[in-house]
């Protein structure tokens, strides 16, 4: 149990580093749509995920509705239920609710990556483990980012501001190189979002919400077109 | 209306999506389509995200070009996320003061 979780929190570091760059660009974004350095600690401890955070403070500097920002999350973070479900088929049926609700939280991209590649039945301490030094990592980037964005002059703060997007090129480009399908889901992402964004009429629908539209019409035109292949048994 | 509502609402909706299957379902998804549209969120979100709000997220839309631009490149190159990130940050940050120098 505790060798797991040592061995958790050692694969966990490159999380946490790679987490710690990013989220600084987080925090001074923040910060710069006028939210107290506080207050963008606290979005990253309790919510531990990229793009969520990041069009919540859209929602939140736009004052939208509270429906907006569910609606928001739900969108953008429907494929942790996916992962989620997966991560539960490597768990084996002994692992308890308890277990499985402290895990969930930590449930991010790179910590499930960590956690599915395990070899045989996934332990609880090794998740916990890489998930706590991930979110170590996440929180104290934010901080600094935050702390740091009050005194650096306005072009450096919006320059790391761009790291976040950086980050999102990062994992779409591979991801969209390797999969036709998975080109198209980028190429009519990106003229959803163009239209949103300059087309009269569509270019008063709020940021938050144009992503929403995009994101659930791209996903199910993508779904249709080019469905996922049969389930070859269970893994 | 308080912030902290906000960042309450938002916390709540996010761990909800990914406790609730981890506790309930213990078999996997038998829908196809909804497979397949979960398989599509990821980069169609993100991408809606980045393009073109990148182009106003900086000083001038030529930095905001060209931070897209090497983030782009390097990405092809299989190059690491912190890499890529901070590469292009770079990249923003140069044009910017490239511009403020000519104009």
């Amino acid at each position: 149990m505790r060798k797991d979780f040592t061995a958790g929190i050692r694969a966990g570091i490159p999380v946490c580093l790679g987490y710690f760059s990013v989220s600084f660009g987080f925090g001074v974004m923040a910060v710069s749509k006028g939210l107290n350095p506080w207050d963008a600690i606290l979005i990253s401890l309790s919510n531990l995920t990229s793009a969520g955070q990041f069009a919540g403070l859209t929602v939140i500097a736009a004052g939208a509705a509270l429906i907006e920002m569910i609606l928001t999350q739900l969108v953008i973070n429907s494929r942790y239920a996916l992962m989620s479900v997966a991560l539960g088929q490597k768990l084996g049926p002994q692992v308890g609710t308890g277990q499985r609700l402290a895990m969930a939280f930590f449930n991010t991209d790179e910590v499930f990556a960590l956690g599915m590649t395990r070899l045989g039945k996934l332990s609880p301490a090794f998740f916990l483990g890489a998930g706590l030094i991930a979110a170590l990592g996440w929180t104290a980037g934010t901080a600094t980012g935050a702390a740091a964005g009050a005194v650096l002059p306005l072009s450096v703060r919006l320059a790391l501001g761009t790291m976040l997007y950086g980050m999102f090129i990062a994992i779409v480009i591979p991801q969209a190189r390797q999969e036709k399908p998975m080109l198209f889901c980028m190429g009519l992402a990106l003229v959803c979002s163009c239209l949103f964004a300059w087309m009269p009429g569509l270019r008063d629908v709020r940021d938050g919400l144009a992503i929403v539209i995009c994101t659930v019409v791209t996903a199910a035109v993508c779904a249709l077109v080019f469905p996922v292949p049969e389930q070859e048994g269970a893994q | 209306m308080s912030i902290y509502i906000y960042i309450l609402v938002m916390a709540l909706t996010t761990y909800l999506i990914r406790a609730i299957p981890l506790v309930l379902f213990k078999k996997p998804i038998d829908s196809r389509f909804v497979r397949s549209f979960l398989h599509y969120v990821p980069v169609a979100c993100l991408t809606a995200m980045t393009f073109p709000a990148i182009l106003y997220a900086t000083d001038h839309v030529v930095s905001g070009v060209m931070g897209l631009g090497v983030a782009v490149v390097l990405a092809l190159c299989n190059r690491s996320l912190l890499t890529v990130a901070a590469c292009g940050s770079l990249a923003v940050f140069v044009t910017d003061w490239l511009m403020k120098m000519m104009f």
